[in-house]
C-alpha cells in the first residue's frame, strides 16, 4: 500500500512543506498533490523524496529548489531527491487539495474509468467548477499543463480546466 | 553485463523520445488548430520528459562528468540510436498525425513490457511514461480515424502519409543485437516479440477508415544502428546549436 499522507513530526518542517506550492497550481500546496514522497529528518539535516506528476512537468525543478530554499530559510540542510517508482497518481491529491483545486476552478479528477469516458465517449459527468452543472463538454484533450484538459460549460458558457485523471 | 551495453540501450530507448520530442516542438505556434497545437506540444513535453529520465540515468552509468545534457546534445549523427520513422518531417498535419500514431502503438507494446524489466529504473520510467504514451495513442488514434473517415481530401492527404511512413514502422519491431542481448539478462525487450500484436493494432485502425498499406519486406531497419536519412541531420542542426556554439550553457 502506498501511503498517500505521512506524519510529520515536526511542526515547523510541516508547515513549510505545506507552504511551498505548484507554481502552476499555485493554491495547491506540494502536500496536497501528493508529490513530497518521503521525508527524513536527522537533527537539522533533511532527505526529502519528491516525484513528479508528469515526466516532463516543467515544475519540478521550480519545486525542488523552492523546497531547499524555505526549508535552509528556516536553518535545515537539505538534499531533495527525485523518485519516479511508485508513479504519481491523482488519487494522492488529498481532500484538503481537492477542494482547493474546486474553489480555484479546476475540475477535479473522476474515477479512472469515468474520466476516459468523460474524456473521449463524450459523457457529461465532468462537473463545471463555476456553476455545477453537469451539461459541460470536452474542448480539448489537452490543457494549459501537461495535467489538464480543457472543458467549456453548456450552462454558463464559462470554459475550464479539469485536472486529468491519471492511475 | 558491462554498463557500455546498458549505456546504448538507454539511448536506444531514449532517442526515439527525443528526436519525436523535437519534431512535435517544431510544431509550436504552427498547429492547425489553438486544441490540436497545445496537445502536440504537450506530447512534447512528455517525451522530452522521459528522454530526461534516460539519460539522467545514462549519463550517471558514463560517469566522466556526462550529463544529460552532454548525452542528448554532444553526440555525432552515427551516435543516435532512433528508428527512422521519428525522424521523418512534418510536412502536414496527416504526416504528424499517421507518424505519432504509428510510434503510440509501438511505444505502449514496448513500455507496457518494460514495467518488467529486472532493471529498476527502466521499470520506474516504463510505468510512469506509458500513462503518458496511452493518452497519446488515444489522441493520435482518434485522428486517424477522423482524417481517414473525414472528407474527401483529408482521407487523400492521411493516405498519403500512409504511403510514405508505412514501410518505416518494419524497423521498430526488427531487433539489433542489443535488445537481444537485453532480453537475454531480463532488462530489455526483443521487439520481434511485439510484431504480430503491433501489425494487428495498426491495420485495425487503418482498415476502418479504408486505408490502405503494401505488405513489404523488411528493410529501412538501419536507424537504431546509427545509419539516418538525411532528415536528422537538419535536427541535429538545430538540436545542437546552442550546446555547440556556447559548450555547457544552462538556462
Amino acid at each position: 500500500m502506498v501511503k498517500t499522507l505521512f506524519y510529520i513530526e515536526d511542526p515547523v518542517i510541516n508547515q513549510t512543506l505545506y507552504e511551498v506550492s505548484d507554481p502552476e497550481i499555485p493554491v495547491l500546496s506540494i502536500m496536497d498533490m501528493g508529490i513530497v514522497r518521503d521525508v527524513k529528518v536527522d537533527g537539522k539535516k533533511i532527505d526529502i523524496k519528491i516525484t513528479p506528476t508528469y515526466s516532463g512537468c516543467p515544475a519540478m525543478d521550480t519545486i525542488a529548489v523552492d523546497i531547499k530554499k524555505a526549508l535552509e530559510e528556516k536553518g535545515f540542510s537539505v538534499d531533495v531527491e527525485l523518485v519516479l517508482a511508485p508513479a504519481w497518481t491523482t488519487d494522492w491529491i488529498t481532500p484538503s487539495g481537492r477542494k482547493k483545486l474546486e474553489d480555484y476552478g479546476i475540475a477535479t479528477p473522476l474515477e479512472k474509468s469515468m474520466d476516459k469516458r468523460a474524456l473521449f465517449d463524450g459523457e457529461r459527468i465532468v462537473k463545471c467548477p463555476q456553476c455545477q452543472s453537469h451539461n459541460t463538454i470536452m474542448v480539448s484533450q489537452f490543457g494549459s499543463t501537461a495535467c489538464k484538459a480543457l472543458f467549456k460549460c453548456e450552462d454558463c458558457l464559462e470554459p475550464f480546466d479539469y485536472f486529468k485523471c491519471l492511475k | 553485463m558491462s554498463n557500455q551495453k546498458l549505456y546504448q540501450y538507454l539511448l536506444l530507448l531514449g532517442d526515439n523520445s527525443l528526436i519525436l520530442g523535437h519534431r512535435l516542438s517544431e510544431l509550436c505556434g504552427h498547429g492547425p488548430s489553438l486544441e490540436t497545437d497545445i496537445a502536440l506540444t504537450n506530447m512534447s513535453l512528455d517525451l522530452y520528459g522521459q528522454v530526461r529520465s534516460y539519460f539522467q540515468y545514462a549519463a550517471k552509468i558514463k560517469g566522466d562528468n556526462s550529463t544529460e545534457d552532454s548525452v542528448a546534445f554532444l553526440r555525432t549523427e552515427r551516435e543516435y540510436h532512433n528508428s527512422i520513422l521519428v525522424e521523418q518531417e512534418n510536412k502536414d498535419f496527416a504526416h504528424v498525425i499517421v507518424r505519432q500514431f504509428f510510434f503510440d502503438v509501438y511505444h505502449n507494446l514496448l513500455l507496457d513490457k518494460l514495467k518488467s524489466s529486472k532493471d529498476e529504473i527502466i521499470a520506474a520510467i516504463a510505468h510512469k511514461s506509458i500513462k503518458e504514451s496511452d493518452y497519446h495513442l488515444r489522441f493520435s488514434s482518434q485522428w486517424v480515424r477522423r482524417l481517414g473517415g473525414g472528407t474527401v481530401i483529408s482521407h487523400e492527404k492521411t493516405q498519403a502519409a500512409v504511403t510514405h511512413l508505412y514501410p518505416f514502422i518494419h524497423e521498430l519491431v526488427s531487433p539489433i543485437p542489443i535488445e537481444k542481448e537485453m532480453q537475454e539478462l531480463g532488462i530489455g525487450i526483443n521487439p520481434d516479440d511485439l510484431r504480430d500484436e503491433y501489425f494487428n493494432q495498426v491495420q485495425e485502425v487503418l482498415n476502418e477508415v479504408n486505408l490502405e498499406y503494401a505488405e513489404l519486406k523488411e528493410r529501412f531497419a538501419r536507424g537504431k544502428t546509427g545509419i539516418h536519412t538525411e532528415q536528422l541531420g537538419y535536427i541535429l542542426g538545430e538540436l545542437q546549436y546552442m550546446q555547440r556554439a556556447y559548450p555547457n550553457m544552462q538556462w
